[in-house]
This record gives structure tokens, C-alpha cells and sequence, in this order.
């Protein structure tokens, strides 16, 4: 019994951060219809960055996150300006090719940069886990689960009561009648990058103590993101959270009840059968579909 | 300059592949040349999802693999014929890419492309994890070798000819194909899938048909690939693959055979080439998608295209005006 609870708060710990990188994919579709296929770089960058701070330049922890998640936004930011924006009204598929082209040149320049080895970062805060009925959980789980829950307060917050992100809902609903409004569509949308590579960073960065990270962890995290919205259908940010938290739980039961080599496929056998099933997600509407 | 006919292609094609063998310096590169003939075979399937029907597959490695492992297995575990294994490898990947294709074929633009990630990432965690039939991480020997009319293709040379010959067999189907009614069909649906159906063409038939053409294509290339190498292992067939193999369509010419050809060769043969680059060679992947998308949407063969019209239109300008008189 303390075993099964035991699998669903680690679940849930390592879920959220699929919540998050799914949080950062629904940023950028909402705002352009893209799917950013380089947004588990951004996690992975986060992580990156800060470990590389720490190890580097000797910043103290809080320095280093705020480093990664600034620096990471630049990327994100230089990403729109450089390579979407020249492509974009062209075909999804050139749109696909050039962010799947960014990510491979982010991997690659993280691994030139960093090397191929695995790194940790320190726990934000010391202390023993705390045992609930029986389960150990450790206190950065308690920070992921604070800074996933502040995020998800704070995007609310801007969405519903800062001009700017109702600058940003007014794109995803029609791009052509808010710029007629005079909403400059180009900076909302460097914006939203901005904020999607912000997100994924912090990601990246409560997620480096509790599991390793190295240069190549974007794929998997960025795939798993992607299963975790449209689990929670796709655009709604609430629902790729819960969907990442949902499936970090199902992933962790598979690992401790089934088979550990298995449970990657876990996000992937979802995502097929939601694509397949159900489209528009758990929390979706039918009409959520856009295509 | 009057283009050439299919048969007249077909020639020059077969002239060069006969000829080229005897240019080369050693063996080595033989090898090299017929890893881009495998990946030309597939870049041609992949070519006509991608550039004629305008579909995108992220997971045509998976297929790859599949059938690189099904033969392998049946012929090194289960001591089957390799004709019958690599039959039974392709008659699979033909029935799970149908499988697949139904389902899959609905979704569109950025959805298909995750599904069929999602498909070829399941197929490589399962040829990762199931060892007792695939040997795991560590992969599986002991294939035996292809052999035609009872005799063993032993040297490289004859291999490169298979391979080779398989390409331009392929090279003939697909530009039969794309030539025929229902080439015009694919094209029709690149262009607006409404407009197509309202014409009467069965989007729906026609995109999976064309989706489990090239998948059994790049099932050909993977049991040959498999009584090559002799040896097959999962990292061969992983999300990385399926990444380069789109590349070598985009950077050849999306919508060109020529170009998905020329881009395989290009980008298997380049990094051979260019050793130097070792590590850096996944940036510069990454570089050529984004740079060929934005200043080269239609790959290489766009690109020789325009330099030709350069330089004829330069050399026109040159000639002296004619007297009228």
C-alpha cells in the first residue's frame, strides 16, 4: 500500500514537469497554432544553464536559477525572430522541419558546450523527506508542486487581468481582428515564445535535483510535454498540467508495478490512443480540435 | 535543354551506378555508397508521402527497423530462408503500417507528425526492452548473408549492384507513380485535401496507400540493410534516424525524386567526407533543416535549378544582339 502511494507521489513529482513543458506547447499554439517541437530543449536548457552556472561562474543556487531561466528565454526569444518568423505562414511542414531544426541545433550546441555527461543539481532546500502514510517524499517534490501550482496562479493572473495577455488570448482567437484592433501580432508572438521558453526552463530547473539531466533529456521531456496536453487537450492550460500530472502517475505505476524499461512507452501508447480516440483531450471540448 | 525521358532517366541512372564502382579508390567507399542506395530507397518513399501527398512521417525508421529485425530474427533465431524472411519482414511492416495509416491518416499537419513519432519511439523502446527475441541494447547478430540463385552475395561489389538495382526498381515505380492518375491525385491533395475530394479523388484511400507504399519501401531497404551489415541494434532505427532520413527529402528537393535521392547520397556521403566534423555533424543537420526551409524550400534540386538559370541567363545576355537585317 505505502508502495503504491509512494509510486504516485514520485509520479506525480516527475508529472508535473511534463505539466510544465505541456504548459510552455500551449503558450505558443495558443498564440500561433505552432507546435514548438524544440520546447523540451528549453527544459532541458533550464536544467543546463543553472548546473553550468553553479559549476562555472560559482553562483550561489538562486543566481543560477534566475540565469537559466533569463538565458533560456533569450533562446526562446531569439528562436521567434530568427527562424519562425521567417517561415511563418508557410506550410505546417516547414514549420515542423524548422523547429525540429532547432532543437537538433540546441541539442548539439548543449552537448558541444556541456559534453554527454549527467549532472545534478542541489536540492533548493536541505532537510529530510517527509514520510506520508508510509511514502518518503523528499522537500524539493513540495517545491515542484509550489512553483507548478504558482505558475499555473500567475498565467491565470496575466491572461485574465493584464492587457498583455489579453493581447495574447485575442491572437489565439483571431489573429486578422486583433491586429485590426491594433494589437501588434508579431511582438505577441515573440512574447509567447518568451513566456513558453520561461516556463520550460523553470521546469527544467525543479526538476534537475530530483532527476539527473544532461544534454539530451529534451526529447523525451518535450514528447512526454506534448502527450501531457493533449492529454488535457490542447490549449488549455490547466488540462496539460493535470494531463502531465496524470500521466506522470500512470508512467511511475508502470515502472514499480510492471516493467521499468516500459514505462517511456507509457506517455506514447497514450498519445496514440488520445489522437486516435479522442482529440481533443480529456477536458476538451469537441470542438477544441483545430486542425 | 529538353528534359530527358523516363526511360532515357532510367539509362543514364543505371549507366552511372554501373560505372561509378570502378572510379572509386577503395572498398571503403563502396560500403559507404551502398548505405546511400538503403537510404536513397527509403528518401524516394519518403519523398512521395512527404513532397507529392504532403504528409509528414516522424517514424520512418521504425519501419526501417521493423523489418531489418523481422528478417534478422527469422532467419538468424528461427534458421528461415532469408527470401522468406525478408518477404515475411516486408509483408509485416506492410501490414502495420496499414494498421497505423487508418488511424493515423486523419490527423493533420502537426498532429500526424506526432502520432507517427509517437509510433516509431513505441517501436524503438519495444526492440530496446524485449530481449529475449531482439537481443536488447546490445543488438542481434548472426544474420546470414543474402544470397541470389543459391549462391551467397559475398563481395561488396555484388552487394552494391542488389542495392542499387533495388533503387532504381524503386526510382521506376515511384516515377510511374507520380506520373500516373494517381500521382496527380496526391498532388491534389497536397494542395487543398477539400478541393481534391469535392473532385471526386478518395483522399482518405489514397494518403494511406501512399503511406504504406513508402513504408514497405523502407521495409525493402531494411531487410537489405539487415543480410548487409549482418548485425542489427536498436540505436540504428531510433528517433535520430527518422530525423535524418527527413532531411535528406527537405535538403534534396521535397517533390523531386531526383532531390530525395541526391539528398540521401548527399547527406549519407558528406559525413564521410567531412570526418573533421565528428561531433559538430548533429548541429550541422540541424543548421541544414532550418537554412534549406527558409532560403530553400525546394532543397538541392531547386538550388541547381536556379544556379543553371543563372548562368544561362548570364550567357544570354553575353551573345551579342542579332542583326536584324
Amino acid at each position: 500500500m505505502s508502495d503504491l502511494f509512494q509510486y504516485i507521489l514520485s509520479g506525480a513529482t516527475v508529472g508535473a514537469t511534463y505539466g510544465l513543458a505541456g504548459l510552455g506547447f500551449t503558450v505558443i499554439f495558443n498564440a500561433t497554432e505552432i507546435i514548438n517541437f524544440a520546447q523540451g530543449e528549453f527544459v532541458m536548457l533550464g536544467g543546463m544553464l543553472a548546473v553550468f552556472a553553479i559549476r562555472w561562474a560559482g553562483a550561489p543556487l538562486p543566481a543560477a536559477v534566475l540565469a537559466a531561466v533569463l538565458g533560456t528565454t533569450t533562446v526562446g526569444v531569439a528562436m521567434d525572430r530568427l527562424t519562425v518568423r521567417p517561415v511563418r505562414g508557410r506550410s505546417a511542414i516547414a514549420l515542423i522541419i524548422v523547429t525540429i531544426g532547432v532543437s537538433i541545433v540546441l541539442r548539439g550546441s548543449a552537448m558541444l558546450v556541456f559534453g554527454k555527461d549527467a549532472f545534478s543539481l542541489p536540492a533548493f532546500s536541505a532537510g529530510e523527506p517527509l514520510s506520508i502514510l508510509g511514502a518518503a517524499l523528499v522537500p524539493q517534490s513540495l517545491w515542484v508542486g509550489g512553483v507548478t501550482l504558482g505558475i499555473l496562479v500567475g498565467m491565470k493572473a496575466y491572461f485574465d487581468h493584464t492587457i498583455a495577455g489579453k493581447a495574447m488570448l485575442a491572437c489565439a482567437y483571431d489573429r486578422k481582428a486583433a491586429a485590426l484592433m491594433g494589437i501588434h501580432v508579431e511582438n505577441i508572438v515573440s512574447r509567447s515564445f518568451a513566456l513558453s521558453a520561461m516556463v520550460g526552463a523553470l521546469g527544467g530547473v525543479i526538476l534537475a535535483p530530483i532527476t539527473l539531466t544532461s544534454y539530451d533529456v529534451g526529447i523525451m521531456l518535450g514528447l512526454k510535454g506534448f502527450a501531457a496536453c493533449i492529454l488535457g487537450g490542447l490549449g488549455n492550460p490547466f488540462g496539460a498540467v493535470a494531463g502531465g500530472v496524470i500521466m506522470g502517475v500512470l508512467e511511475s505505476l508502470t515502472a514499480g508495478l510492471v516493467s521499468s524499461g516500459y514505462k517511456d512507452a507509457v506517455a506514447f501508447v497514450i498519445l496514440l490512443l488520445l489522437l486516435f480516440l479522442r482529440p481533443a483531450g480529456l477536458f476538451g471540448r469537441a470542438h477544441a480540435e483545430r486542425v | 535543354m529538353r528534359p530527358a525521358g523516363p526511360a532515357a532517366t532510367l539509362l543514364i541512372g543505371a549507366t552511372v551506378i554501373a560505372v561509378l564502382p570502378v572510379l572509386l579508390p577503395n572498398e571503403y567507399y563502396l560500403t559507404v555508397l551502398i548505405v546511400a542506395g538503403l537510404n536513397g530507397i527509403i528518401a524516394l518513399g519518403l519523398n512521395l508521402l512527404m513532397g507529392y501527398a504532403g504528409q509528414i512521417s516522424l517514424g520512418h525508421a521504425a519501419f526501417y527497423g521493423l523489418a531489418a529485425y523481422t528478417t534478422g530474427i527469422l532467419t538468424a533465431t528461427y534458421h528461415w530462408p532469408v527470401p522468406a524472411g525478408m518477404a515475411a519482414a516486408v509483408a509485416l511492416v506492410l501490414a502495420v503500417s496499414a494498421l497505423i495509416a487508418v488511424p493515423t491518416l486523419r490527423l493533420k499537419g502537426h498532429y500526424l507528425a506526432m502520432g507517427t513519432l509517437g509510433f516509431g519511439l513505441i517501436v524503438y523502446i519495444v526492440l530496446n526492452e524485449a530481449t529475449g527475441l531482439t537481443g536488447g541494447p546490445s543488438g542481434l547478430g548472426g544474420i546470414p548473408r543474402l544470397s541470389l540463385a543459391g549462391r551467397p552475395v559475398t563481395s561488396d561489389l555484388a552487394y552494391y549492384y542488389v542495392v542499387w538495382a533495388a533503387v532504381l526498381l524503386c526510382f521506376a515505380v515511384a516515377g510511374n507513380l507520380v506520373r500516373s492518375r494517381l500521382g496527380r491525385a496526391l498532388r491534389a491533395i497536397h494542395t487543398s485535401e477539400t478541393a481534391a475530394a469535392a473532385l471526386g479523388i478518395d483522399t482518405e484511400r489514397t494518403k494511406i496507400g501512399v503511406f504504406v507504399l513508402s513504408a514497405c519501401m523502407a521495409a525493402v531497404a531494411g531487410t537489405l540493410y539487415a543480410h548487409y551489415v549482418r548485425f542489427v541494434s536498436p540505436g540504428t532505427f531510433g528517433f535520430a534516424a527518422s530525423v535524418q532520413l527527413v532531411t535528406m527529402v527537405v535538403l534534396g528537393g521535397m517533390g523531386s525524386l531526383w532531390g530525395g535521392l541526391a539528398g540521401a547520397v548527399v547527406l549519407t556521403v558528406l559525413p564521410e567526407v567531412l570526418r573533421a566534423l565528428e561531433d559538430y555533424d548533429i548541429v550541422v543537420y540541424g543548421l541544414l533543416l532550418i537554412l534549406c526551409m527558409m532560403y530553400l524550400p525546394g532543397g538541392l534540386v531547386e538550388g541547381v535549378d536556379r544556379l543553371w538559370r543563372l548562368v544561362t541567363a548570364r550567357r544570354l545576355r553575353l551573345a551579342p544582339p542579332e542583326d536584324p537585317a
